[in-house]
């Protein structure tokens, strides 16, 4: 160790509060952790790459012929919807391993260390994105296979990806929350399922609306679930950004705006 | 501004790199901090020893503001920990007892993220990296997974970590359990060169040799509460022998007693203020005749006189 002297308290500019631009550069160095720990071990992305193979393939095989009399005319509605259900199930696991993570000493260094608070998370959830991007381009890629040719063409489609990534980095902000308020990771993982499966299921993802009953149908069309499957069939299959796409953004933003506060509030609070 | 700013900070801290007092924290129906005083002065090294449970890492993580204090007050370099929490964290290092690095990523990239947190630049982090782990003999093990290091390794690189940002206070807790004999002097010798280049540090040990070879002071702490605070000589002498305890009707004659009880029993007596109560260890019973003729011929009215036995609680635990 070198003998030089250490700079004194006295000549050190201090500040109490933590900028904007550094809060940034905190999260995505926190997200560049998470993507190297991916890259450690890979075998964590086993669900974003079997998931989307193996229930594209299952669900339209499946409602394919009964829904929409085939499985050609069937992808066009049940891809964008796959696509929704695979990458915000997959933003459950980002609470899951935030829990895991969490109880590891590192989260004590990052806690005593002068960065903004919300780094640790935030950079955690943005470096899932990598993970919903697998799942995206899986999804797209598998019905391309099956047949699907989207009217709306590559940009859109594309759109329609960054549209569902970017709306399940919000929703991944609840189940953050869940995570750092649970004992265990299973238990996040626990609660996270029961949430998610009236939401993903009580939509439009799957089967036309008109089909079910009135009391049902009220709630699926309230349901954010439903607007994101129409916006990214719009994007898709047309080419056109709807209503359905604004308020898909909306609830995302409000997710965000709600959730990020409390979750970092709670991660704070926790010894 | 910046400047005026400094020179008050300056005048404010003095040179106390730890000011707590009475700090409390309760888990459940357990008092694990009950009361904590300490007072660590900047440059120095400042032992905190117990027993296991005591509260020693409860009142590191209070200092270290991983903790908040349910009550009492504790200031970094003379910055409050709850209200200015972000300036204390400029201003420290933790490494705490179980290491508190990613266990999934190699020792470089560990560093690397560390610095990048603290705000250096992509190459600059790399050299901070390649520097430190030079000084701490990781060069070696820099792109091995922290899976296959050992306990020792992994303190060293955990406390590597710690003085990224050159902190002028560095908090260990328990630095050396665990250790072998060897680790365990390299680990010495690097606290000791820390405190050469101006840092302060503040360890917690369950061993009071540990203590008394580095500490400048030491604070035992047992049950939530210091039990008893000085130089590793002070405590050993305390020990050693019964103390005398004597309280001073008037108060203003409180240090002229103190001075003939140092006098007459020849040893070093120590004053609280508060209750106006002189303590001196008392290796010799029959000086105490002595002392009690010199103070009455003084006119120095007694309150009080007790004996307090060497069998100190928290010495079982050593």
């Amino acid at each position: 160790m070198k003998n030089t002297m250490i700079k004194p308290v006295a000549d050190r500019q201090l500040t109490n509060y933590v900028s904007f631009g550094q809060s940034v550069r905190n999260s995505f160095t926190m997200a560049y952790r998470g993507i190297l720990k991916i890259r450690r071990t890979p075998e964590q992305l086993f669900d974003v790459t079997l998931q989307p193979i193996i229930f594209t393939l299952m669900f339209t095989y499946i409602f394919g012929g009964a829904i929409s009399g085939n499985v050609q005319s069937y992808l066009p509605v049940i891809i964008p919807g796959i696509l929704v259900q695979t990458v915000i199930t997959t933003s459950i696991v980002t609470g899951v391993q935030l829990r895991e993570d969490m109880d590891k000493g590192v989260f004590d260094r990052f806690k005593s260390l002068p960065i903004a608070r919300i780094a640790p998370l935030a950079g955690a959830l943005l470096a899932d994105t990598i993970r919903y991007t697998i799942a995206t381009v899986l999804t797209f890629t598998m019905g391309y296979i099956m047949g699907y040719r989207p009217d709306g063409g590559l940009a859109y489609v594309a759109i329609a990806g960054i549209l569902v990534i970017v709306c399940s980095w919000a929703i991944s902000w609840i189940f953050a929350f869940f995570g750092v308020i649970a004992r265990t990771a299973s238990s996040v993982q626990g609660i996270s399922m029961l949430a998610l499966f009236p939401l993903t299921f009580l939509s439009n993802a799957f089967v036309p609306v008109n089909t079910m009953p009135d009391w049902l149908q009220w709630f699926v069309k309230i349901n954010p679930v439903s607007h994101l499957v129409t916006a990214v069939r719009n994007l898709a299959n047309s080419g056109t950004f709807g209503w359905d796409f604004a308020i898909s953004l909306i609830g995302a933003a409000v997710i965000v705006a709600v959730f990020a506060p409390v979750t970092v509030r709670a991660y704070m609070r926790r010894t | 501004m910046n400047d005026k700013n400094s020179r008050k900070k300056m005048l404010n801290t003095g040179d106390w790199a730890v000011e707590a007092e009475g700090l409390v924290k309760t888990f459940g129906d357990n008092r694990a901090v009950d009361g904590v005083n300490l007072n660590v002065r900047a440059g120095t090294i400042y032992g905190v020893l117990g027993p296991n449970g005591a509260g020693k890492t409860t009142t590191i993580r209070m200092l270290a503001t991983l903790l908040r204090p349910e009550a009492g007050s504790a200031r970094i370099f003379g910055h409050d920990v709850v209200r200015e929490s972000q300036i204390v964290r400029q201003l420290i290092g933790v490494t705490g007892q179980y290491a508190s690095v990613d266990e999934a990523l190699s020792a470089t990239e560990n560093l690397v993220i560390f610095s990048r947190l603290l705000g250096l630049g992509h190459a600059e982090a790399r050299r901070k990296a390649a520097e430190l782990l030079e000084e701490f003999g990781l060069t070696e093990a820099a792109k091995r997974p922290l899976k296959n290091f050992s306990g020792g390794m992994r303190r060293r690189l955990d406390l590597a970590a710690s003085l990224i940002a050159q902190p002028p206070l560095i908090f260990l807790d328990e630095p050396t359990t665990g250790l072998d004999p060897r680790t365990r002097n390299q680990m010495w010798q690097t606290i000791r060169r820390l405190v050469r280049t101006g840092s302060t540090v503040l360890l917690t040990t369950q061993y009071l040799q540990e203590a008394d070879e580095l500490a400048d002071r030491i604070a035992v702490i047992d049950h939530g509460q210091v039990v008893a605070e000085g130089t590793g000589d002070d405590l050993k002498a305390s020990i050693g022998s019964s103390s005398l305890q004597l309280k001073i009707q008037n108060p203003l004659e409180l240090e002229e007693a103190c001075r003939t009880v140092e006098h007459v029993l020849n040893v070093k007596a120590t004053v609280s203020p508060e209750g106006g109560k002189i303590t001196a260890p008392m290796a010799d019973a029959d000086r105490v005749t002595d002392l009690l003729i010199v103070l009455r011929n003084a006119g120095i009215h007694l309150a009080e006189l007790s004996v307090q036995k060497p069998n100190q609680p928290w010495m079982k635990s050593f």
